[in-house]
C-alpha cells in the first residue's frame, strides 16, 4: 500500500494516499472542488481553471533539511502568490488548503463568468437541462447579470451531427477536452479532436464514418455542459420527468451495469426506454458502457413483438389464444409424449429461467442443451476467475493471454479493461489467426493458423519463448478464450488447454488468476451453471427428439437444421423467429427490461436486473411459463417469483451457495464517488444504489484442481479457402437490428477477404459473389481487408450465412 | 578579434562560410570539448559565465543544463528558433549571418546534457532559414563536425530543423515540444519540466538562439572573459531587437549596463522627425510598457534594474512608442495579437483575450466609456495570475500599465507621481 | 492509392529519418507542409493519406490544419500575399501599405484578386520589424519574405509572377 500523509483542507484534517491530487482529497473529506475539464479517470490538463484554490506548504532549512517552525513549534506555512489548480497537484504532507476564502471564491467566480461570456442562453432547451454542471455551478456561483454584451457572443453551430449517434452543439462547448481526451485514452480512437484555436476552438472528427468509435455515447456522459447529447435522446424528454431503474445489459457476456431511464408517452399511452445510462460498477464497467449497449434498446418497444400466445389450429395456421388453452395444450401434449424431450435454451435467458427450465425438463426425463458453439463452461465453473478479482486492479506483475477471439467485439468492455491493464504495465499476450484492435496494446502477438490454436496454447506451456517465460513468472495469470474459428469440438480442446496452462502455472483458485471465457451471450455462464451444455452434434440432437421446448434460440433462422417438421414444437420467444414460425405452440416472454432476475458475467459475478417496463401484452417470463406448466403436469416446482427462484438456487444449486439477496443488492463504496449532486465531478453516469453483484468462487478455490487429458483435434481444413466465422459487435440479430441510431453501421450482407485473394479471383469490394459451403450456396457483397489471412474468408456472424465453424469455401463472382 | 560576441558577421562579412567560421576559431571549442572535456565540465564552465537564457525567462543556462534527469535516456536538445514575439527579430538574423556559431552551440550544449540528437525548431515562416541551415548542417556532416564518431571519439550527434507553422504559443518550451511530437502547439502542465520529462517524454533542455550562440566563445575565453562583459547581476552581451518610432530600427549588440538613451538616440538615431519620445515597450507586445522618462532612459539595462522599474528585459525587443501614438491604439495591437495567439486551452485567456479585445476596439474607435476602460482593467485584473502558461499573463501587461502609466490616454486624470 | 507517398516518395523518407521510431508522429507538420506544396491548400484526401503514412488517425492530422496559421483547409489564389499589420510594423507605416496595395488591386484584405493569382492577407508579426513594410509570399516554392516594400515594387512583383504563370503555362502546352 502507499504512503498515507495528513493536510489540512479548509481547517479539516484530511488522512490521505500521497499522490492524491487536491480535488480528490477534498472529494474524500466531503468537500467539493468545482472542477469542468478535470475528471477522475482522465489524465488531468488544468485546462479549465474553475478549481483553483489556495495551497500553503511546509518550508524546509535549505542546509539543515529541517522543517521550518513557527514559535509556537507547528510548522511555518508559506503560501505562493498565485492561486494553483486543485486537479493537478498532488498533496504534500503538511499542506494547507482553502477552496472557499474570498480569494478563492472571487477567482472562481472571475473563471466563471469568462466561461459564460461565450455560452449560449438556451438552457430551456437544452437535453442537459437538470443534469448540466455549468448550470448548477451558475446557480451556485454566478453572477447575477451579465458584463459581456449579448450580442457580442460568439455564434456557432448549433446541433450538428458528429457521427450517427452523437449531436455535436459548437455554442456549447467549454473546450474541457474531456471528451477529447477520453477517446484518446480511454476509448484508443482518436476520432474526435479540436480544431482552429483560441476562442474559434471546436470539436471535429474527420474519421470515415465521423466519430467512428464503439464508445461515443460516453463522451455524453462526461461532456459538462449539452455540447454533446445522443440523438436518439436529443428533445425527446426532460431529465426529470423520467423513472430509473437499475439493469444489466443484455448484448453481451460482460454484463455491464446500467441504468434505464424510462417514461410514459403521453401520446401511446404507454412506457418507453428514453435512454440507457452507465451505472456505476468498478468492478465490471466502471463507469462506460459501449454504444450498443447504449443504442440497442428498441428491441423490447418493437411492434413486433409477441404479445399474445399462439397456437397452430387445425389448417395448420397460428393463431392466438388464450394462456389457459396454451398451457392446456401443451400440458396434454407433454403428459401424453413424455420420453424423447429436448429442451434447447439460449444464453440470454436468466438464471431463474433456466434453472425453472431445467426442473421441468428433468421433471420429464428431458434433455438440455445450451444453443451455443462454445464450450468449457464447467472449467470456468472450475479454474474460473478468483473471487474478488478486478481487472481494474491488474497492472505490471499481471500476464493475460487473449486467444481465439477479437475482444472489442465480443465483449467491448473487458477490451477496454484489459487494454487499461496493458497501459498501467500488465503484460497483454494476444494470440489470434489475424489482426485485431487488441493487438495495439500487446507485447506478444502470436499469430497462428486456424486450427492452431490449442497447439499454440500448448507451445506457452512446453516450449521455451519470451512470452512463456512472462507468463509462467507472473504474479498473476489469466486466459481470455473465445470461438473465432473454432466449433464446439474444437472448443472444448481449447478450453482444457488454456485452464491446464493456468493449473500448471499456478494461476487459479486465487484472486486476480483464473480462465474467462468470451461466452457469445449475457448469460452463457449462468446456463452452464444450471445444467444446461451444448451439444455436440445438435443438428442430430434436433432431429432425434419427439418433443421439443426452445427458449430464447432459434435453430432453424440460424441454418443449424432446415426445419422442425414432425415434431411437438414449443417455442418461448420475444419475436416470431423462424423457428417459432414452424412451431405448434409460441409463447410470448417477457424482455429482460420487463422482468427482473439474475445474469452470472463471463467473470462469474451473479448480478441483478430490475423490471423496468410493464409487461408487453400478455408476455410472461420464461421462468413462468415452465412453472405452469410444471403445475399443470404436476412436477413440484417453485410456483413464484423471480426472487423466489433465486433463493431456491442458492439452496440447491452447487456454487451458488455462497449468494444470498443481501449480498448480490450491497454497494460497497466506489472511487471515484459518484452522485448526483456533484455532477461536475463524474458526468451523468448513475450512482449504483442496487448491488454491484457477488462473483462467485471458482471451484479450484476449494482445493487443487486436477488436469484433464485430452486429445489435439485433427489438424487442418483439408486444401483451398477456408470460410470462417467472426463476432462482429453491430451485428443483424434481433436485438441490434431494430435499433435505428446504429441502423447505418450495421454490418451489411458482407464477406471479407485479403485483397492478394481478391486478386487471385479477379474480385473487388461491392462486387457480388456466390459461395459455396459443401451443399449449400448463399450470395453476399465482397469487402476487401488487409489484416484477413490469405486463403481465408471472413463471414460474420447473423448476417445469413450460418457456419458452425472453420469450413472450405468456393467463391464464384454472380453475372 | 571582432568587437562583437554575437552578430561578427558586422565585421567579418563571411563568417557564414565554414572556411572563413573556422579560420576565426570556429568549432575549436566543440572540438576541445568532446575531446578533452567531461561534459559536467562543460555545464560548469556555463554556469559559470553566468549566462541567462534570452528567450525571454533569463533562466541561468547552465544551471538549467545541470537538471537533466541522469536517470532517464535518451537526452534531448531543443533549440528555440520559434521567434514570434512582436517587436523581436534577432535569432532571425542571428541564423541567417552567423549561423556556423550557433550551430556550434547547439553541439556544444548537446555534448554537455549527452544529448546525441538536437532538433532546432524554428518557426514555419522561416521556411527559407531552415533550408538555409540544412545546407550548412550538411557541410558541418561532410567535415566531420557533426555526425558519428565525431574527432575519433565515442560521442555522434545529428541535428535536425524542424518547421512551425505559424503559432506565436509554440515559442513557450512545453508547447513548443508538443508540436515538435506533432501535435497542438498547447502548453503542458508543469511540472514535469523538460529536464525531466521533454521531447518524446525524454529529458530536454530547450534553449533560445541567442543563448546557444553565447557558448563557443564562452568555451573559447572562459567564464571570466564572458562575465566581465557584463554587469555584476546580469552577465554578457545581448542582443537588443530595436523597433517603433525611431530612425534606425535594427539589431544591436550591447554589454549589459548600456541605457536605453544608448541604444535609442545613439545607435537608433533617435526618434523618427525628432519628435518627443513617450514609451518604451522593452520586451515586446507582451511588456509593461514604461513612461520613457530620463530615469527609465539612463537606467543601466539589466535583469534587476529594468524589474525595479516595473518591466523585464526579457528578449530584449525594444518597441519604442513616441508622442504621435496613443496608448489606446498600441494596447488594441497588442490584445489583437494575444487574442489571435491565444491557444485556447485555458479559459481566463481564450476568453479574456477576445473580450478584452472587443472591449480596446471599443475603446479605440473612440467610443470610450469610464465604464468600458473599467471593466477592460477589471477583465485584465481577472485573466492575472490564472492562466495555464505565460502567454494569457503577457497579454494584461500592456493593458493594466498603459492605463495605470498613461491615464490621459484613456481620458483619465494624471494621478500621483507617477506621472513623470 | 496513397498519392502523396507515390508523389514524393524520397521527401518522405529524409522526413522520417529525422526523428526516432516513436516519434514518428513528428513528422506529421512536415508532411503537411508536403501535402500544400502543390495546390496551396491541403485536400481530405492528402489528410487520410498521411494518417496512413503515420498510422494515425485522419482526425489527429486535420487538428493540426485547424490549429497552425499557416495550414489551409481552403483554395486561395495561387499566391498568398501576407503583410504584417502587427504593431511594429503598424507603427511604421504597414497599415497604410496594406490599404494603398488593396486599392491598387481592387481587393479587401483577405481577398483573391480577379485572376485568382494572388489573396492578400493581414498577418501578425513575422519577425521583420524593423524593415516594415513587409510580406510573406507564399506560394508554390515555400515562402520568402520581402521587406522594407513600396507599393510600386509589389505590384511589379505581382507582374512578375503573373508572366512567370503564363510562361509555364505556355511551356507545358
Ligand atoms: C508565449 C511564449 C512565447 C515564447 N516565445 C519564445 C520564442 O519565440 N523564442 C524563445 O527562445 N523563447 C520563447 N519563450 C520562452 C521559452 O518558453 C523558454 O523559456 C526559452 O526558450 C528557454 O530558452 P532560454 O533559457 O535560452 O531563454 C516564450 C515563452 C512564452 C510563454
Ligand atoms: S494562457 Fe493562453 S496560450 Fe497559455 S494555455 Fe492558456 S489559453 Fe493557451
Ligand atoms: S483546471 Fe482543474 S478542473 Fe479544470
Amino acid at each position: 500500500m502507499s504512503e498515507k500523509i495528513t493536510l489540512t483542507i479548509d481547517s479539516q484534517q484530511v488522512i490521505t494516499e500521497k499522490g492524491t491530487k487536491v480535488v480528490d482529497a477534498a472529494k474524500s473529506a466531503g468537500i467539493d472542488i468545482s472542477v469542468f475539464c478535470y475528471h477522475p479517470k482522465l489524465e488531468p490538463v488544468g485546462a479549465c481553471r474553475i478549481c483553483l484554490v489556495e495551497i500553503g506548504r511546509t518550508q524546509r532549512d535549505r542546509s539543515t533539511g529541517e522543517l521550518v517552525l513557527e514559535a509556537d513549534g507547528t510548522p511555518q506555512i508559506s503560501f505562493s502568490g498565485n492561486l494553483e489548480t486543485a486537479c493537478t497537484v498532488p498533496v504534500a504532507e503538511g499542506m494547507v488548503i482553502h477552496t472557499a476564502n474570498e480569494k478563492v471564491t472571487k477567482a472562481r467566480e472571475d473563471i466563471l463568468e469568462f466561461i459564460l461570456t461565450s455560452h449560449p442562453l438556451d438552457c430551456p432547451v437544452c437535453d442537459k437541462g437538470g443534469e448540466c454542471s455549468l448550470q448548477e455551478m451558475t446557480f451556485e456561483y454566478g453572477l447575477g447579470e451579465s458584463r459581456f454584451p449579448l450580442d457580442e457572443k460568439i455564434h456557432l453551430g448549433k446541433h450538428l451531427p458528429l457521427g450517427d449517434m452523437i449531436t455535436l452543439d459548437q455554442e456549447r462547448c467549454i473546450q474541457c477536452g474531456r471528451c477529447v481526451r477520453f477517446q484518446k485514452e480511454i476509448a484508443a480512437d482518436p476520432v474526435l479532436e479540436f480544431y482552429h484555436r483560441g476562442r474559434k476552438t471546436d470539436i471535429v472528427s474527420y474519421s470515415n464514418p465521423p466519430f467512428d468509435s464503439y464508445w461515443s455515447g460516453n463522451t455524453t456522459d462526461l461532456c459538462p455542459v449539452g455540447a454533446l447529447t445522443t440523438r436518439d435522446f436529443r428533445f425527446e424528454a426532460r431529465i426529470w420527468e423520467m423513472n430509473a431503474s437499475p439493469s444489466i445489459c443484455s448484448h453481451c457476456t460482460v454484463g455491464c451495469n446500467i441504468t434505464l431511464n424510462t417514461r410514459l408517452d403521453p401520446k401511446t399511452g404507454r412506457s418507453k426506454i428514453q435512454r440507457v445510462m452507465p451505472r456505476q460498477n468498478e468492478w465490471v464497467n466502471e463507469i462506460w458502457i459501449c454504444d450498443k449497449g447504449r443504442f440497442a434498446h428498441n428491441f423490447t418497444s418493437s411492434e413486433e413483438r409477441l404479445t399474445k400466445p399462439l397456437a397452430r389450429n387445425p389448417e395448420g395456421k397460428l393463431k392466438p389464444v388464450t394462456w389457459q388453452k396454451a398451457i392446456k395444450i401443451a400440458s396434454e401434449r407433454l403428459k401424453s409424449h413424455p420420453d424423447g424431450l429436448v429442451t434447447l435454451a439460449g444464453g440470454r435467458l436468466a438464471n431463474e429461467d433456466f434453472y425453472q427450465l431445467r426442473t421441468l425438463t428433468e421433471g420429464l426425463s428431458g434433455k438440455l442443451i445450451l444453443d451455443s458453439s462454445l464450450a468449457g463452461g464447467d472449467l470456468t465453473a472450475r479454474v474460473g476467475l478468483g473471487q474478488g478479482s478486478n481487472i481494474k486492479d491488474l497492472g505490471s506483475g499481471t500476464a493475460i493471454l487473449v486467444i481465439a477471439c477479437d475482444l472489442e467485439e465480443e465483449a467491448p468492455l473487458w477490451w477496454l479493461r484489459v487494454r487499461a491493464a496493458a497501459e498501467r504495465g500488465a503484460t497483454l499476450i494476444v494470440a489470434n489467426p489475424r489482426e485485431t484492435k487488441l493487438e495495439k496494446s500487446a507485447e506478444y502477438i502470436l499469430r497462428y493458423e486456424y486450427g492452431e490454436e490449442t497447439q499454440t496454447v500448448l507451445d506457452l506451456l512446453e516450449k521455451e519463448s519470451e512470452a512463456s517465460r512472462v507468463f509462467k513468472e507472473a504474479e498473476n495469470g489469466i486466459v481470455l478464450f473465445g470461438s473465432e474459428g473454432m466449433n464446439f469440438g474444437s472448443s472444448q480442446v481449447l478450453a482444457q488447454a488454456c485452464a491446464n496452462l493456468l493449473i500448471k502455472t499456478n494461476h487459479v483458485g486465487k484472486t486476480n488468476n483464473g480462465l474467462m471465457a468470451v461466452w457469445p451471450e449475457v448469460n452463457t455462464q449462468g446456463a452452464w451453471d444450471m445444467g444446461f451444455k451444448p451439444d455436440e452434434n445438435l443438428p442430430e440432437a434436433l432431429k432425434g427428439a419427439e418433443t421439443l421446448i426452445i427458449a430464447g434460440a432459434d435453430p432453424v433462422g440460424d441454418g443449424i437444421i432446415p426445419d422442425l417438421k414432425g415434431k411437438f414444437l414449443l417455442v418461448q420467444e420475444l419475436f416470431l423467429t423462424e423457428t417459432a414460425a414452424q412451431a405448434d405452440l409460441v409463447l410470448p416472454v417477457l424482455a429482460v427490461t420487463e422482468k427482473s432476475g439474475t445474469f452470472t458475467s463471463g467473470e462469474r459475478r451473479v448480478q441483478l436486473f430490475e423490471m423496468a417496463l410493464p409487461a408487453s401484452g400478455e408476455c410472461l417470463a420464461d421462468h413462468e411459463i415452465a412453472a405452469k406448466l410444471g403445475q399443470a403436469l404436476g412436477i413440484e416446482m417453485i410456483q413464484g417469483s423471480a426472487e423466489q427462484v433465486l433463493e431456491e438456487i442458492i439452496k440447491h444449486q452447487p456454487g451458488y451457495a455462497s449468494l444470498s439477496l443481501a449480498a448480490l443488492g450491497e454497494v460497497p463504496e466506489q472511487q471515484p464517488f459518484v452522485a448526483k449532486e456533484v455532477l461536475s465531478y463524474t458526468g451523468t453516469v448513475f450512482r449504483n444504489t442496487s448491488g454491484v453483484g457477488v462473483q462467485l468462487p471458482s471451484a479450484a478455490e476449494n482445493g487443487k484442481m486436477p488436469l484433464e487429458k485430452f486429445t489435439l483435434p485433427q489438424k487442418g481444413f483439408g486444401d483451398g479457402t477456408l470460410a470462417v466465422p467472426v463476432t462482429r459487435l453491430y451485428d443483424q440479430g434481433i436485438m441490434v437490428r431494430t435499433s435505428e441510431i446504429l441502423s447505418p453501421r450495421l454490418i451489411k450482407n458482407q464477406l471479407i477477404l485479403n485483397p492478394i485473394d481478391a486478386e487471385k479471383e479477379g474480385l473487388s469490394a461491392g462486387i457480388r459473389v456466390e459461395i459455396s459451403l459443401g451443399e449449400r450456396t448463399y450470395e453476399a457483397a465482397v469487402d476487401i481487408d488487409q489484416k484477413v489471412p490469405v486463403g481465408v474468408i471472413l463471414i460474420p456472424r447473423s448476417m445469413g450465412i450460418p457456419l458452425d465453424g472453420p469450413e472450405n469455401a468456393v467463391l464464384k463472382a454472380v453475372k | 578579434m571582432s568587437k562583437y560576441v554575437l552578430l561578427r558577421h558586422r565585421d567579418i562579412p563571411d563568417i557564414k562560410e565554414l572556411k572563413v567560421y573556422q579560420d576565426q576559431g570556429g568549432f575549436k571549442a566543440f572540438k576541445q570539448a568532446v575531446t578533452s572535456l567531461d561534459p559536467g565540465q562543460v555545464t560548469e564552465i556555463v554556469k559559470a559565465s553566468g549566462l541567462r537564457g534570452r528567450g525571454g525567462a533569463g533562466f541561468p543556462t547552465g544551471v538549467k543544463w545541470s537538471f537533466m534527469d541522469q536517470n532517464s535516456w535518451p537526452h534531448y536538445v531543443v533549440a528555440n528558433a520559434d521567434e514570434s514575439e512582436p517587436g523581436t527579430f534577432k535569432d532571425r538574423e542571428i541564423i541567417e549571418e552567423n549561423p556556423l556559431q550557433f550551430l556550434e552551440g547547439v553541439a556544444i550544449g548537446s555534448y554537455a546534457v549527452g544529448a546525441q540528437a538536437a532538433y532546432i525548431y524554428l518557426r514555419g515562416e522561416f521556411w527559407q532559414l531552415a533550408e538555409f541551415l540544412d545546407g550548412k548542417i550538411n557541410e558541418l556532416e561532410k567535415a566531420g563536425l557533426l555526425g558519428e564518431n565525431l574527432f575519433g571519439t565515442e560521442y555522434s550527434l545529428k541535428i535536425h530543423t524542424h518547421l512551425g507553422a505559424g503559432a506565436y504559443i509554440c515559442g513557450e518550451e512545453t508547447a513548443l515540444l508538443e508540436s515538435l511530437e506533432g501535435k497542438r502547439g498547447q502548453p503542458r502542465l508543469r511540472p514535469p519540466f523538460p529536464p525531466s520529462y521533454g521531447l518524446y517524454g525524454k529529458p530536454t533542455v530547450v534553449n533560445n538562439v541567442e543563448t546557444f550562440t553565447n557558448i563557443p566563445l564562452i568555451l573559447e575565453n572562459g567564464a571570466d572573459w564572458y562575465r566581465n562583459l557584463g554587469t555584476e547581476d546580469s552577465a554578457g552581451v545581448k542582443v537588443f531587437s530595436l523597433s517603433g518610432r525611431v530612425k534606425k530600427p535594427g539589431n544591436y549588440e550591447l554589454p549589459f549596463g548600456s541605457t536605453y538613451r544608448e541604444l535609442i538616440f545613439e545607435h537608433g538615431g533617435g526618434i523618427i522627425n525628432d519628435a518627443q519620445i513617450k514609451a518604451i515597450m522593452p520586451a515586446g507586445a507582451s511588456s509593461s510598457i514604461l513612461r520613457a522618462s530620463d530615469e527609465v532612459l539612463d537606467t543601466p539595462l539589466e535583469y534587476a534594474s529594468i524589474r525595479k522599474l516595473g518591466s523585464d528585459v526579457g528578449s530584449g525587443s525594444v518597441i519604442v512608442i513616441d508622442e504621435t501614438i496613443s496608448m489606446d491604439w498600441v494596447i488594441k495591437k497588442t490584445i489583437d495579437f494575444f487574442q489571435h495567439e491565444s491557444c485556447g486551452k485555458c479559459t481566463p485567456c481564450r476568453e479574456g483575450t477576445y473580450w478584452m479585445s472587443h472591449l480596446t476596439r471599443q475603446i479605440h474607435s473612440g467610443k470610450k466609456t469610464e465604464e468600458q476602460i473599467q471593466l477592460l482593467y477589471d477583465v485584465a485584473t481577472n485573466i492575472q495570475g490564472k492562466c495555464l502558461c505565460a502567454l494569457g499573463e503577457f497579454s494584461v501587461m500592456g493593458v493594466l500599465t498603459s492605463i495605470d502609466r498613461f491615464p490621459q490616454d484613456f481620458g483619465r486624470e494624471p494621478k500621483g507621481s507617477d506621472q513623470g | 492509392m496513397n498519392d502523396l507517398l507515390s508523389k514524393y516518395p524520397e521527401e518522405i523518407k529524409k522526413i522520417l529519418a529525422k526523428y526516432p521510431p516513436e516519434g514518428k508522429r513528428s513528422a506529421v507538420m512536415p508532411l503537411l507542409f508536403l501535402a500544400q506544396r502543390k495546390e496551396g491548400y491541403i485536400r481530405e484526401q492528402a489528410l487520410s493519406e498521411i494518417s496512413q503514412i503515420l498510422d494515425i488517425q485522419e482526425t489527429e492530422v486535420a487538428t493540426l490544419v485547424g490549429f497552425y496559421t499557416l495550414f489551409h483547409d481552403g483554395k486561395a489564389g495561387s499566391y498568398r500575399i501576407q503583410v504584417c499589420t502587427d504593431l511594429c510594423c503598424a507603427l511604421r507605416g504597414s497599415e497604410d501599405f496594406l490599404t494603398s496595395l488593396c486599392e491598387a488591386l481592387e481587393i479587401k484584405p483577405g481577398e483573391t484578386t480577379l485572376d485568382g493569382l494572388v489573396t492578400v492577407e493581414e498577418v501578425k508579426c513575422l519577425a521583420a520589424c524593423d524593415k516594415a513594410p513587409m510580406y510573406q509570399l507564399q506560394g508554390k516554392d515555400g515562402i520568402s519574405y520581402h521587406e522594407n516594400c513600396s507599393v510600386g515594387n509589389t505590384l511589379e512583383m505581382i507582374e512578375e509572377l503573373r508572366e512567370s504563370g503564363t510562361q509555364k503555362q505556355e511551356e507545358t502546352k
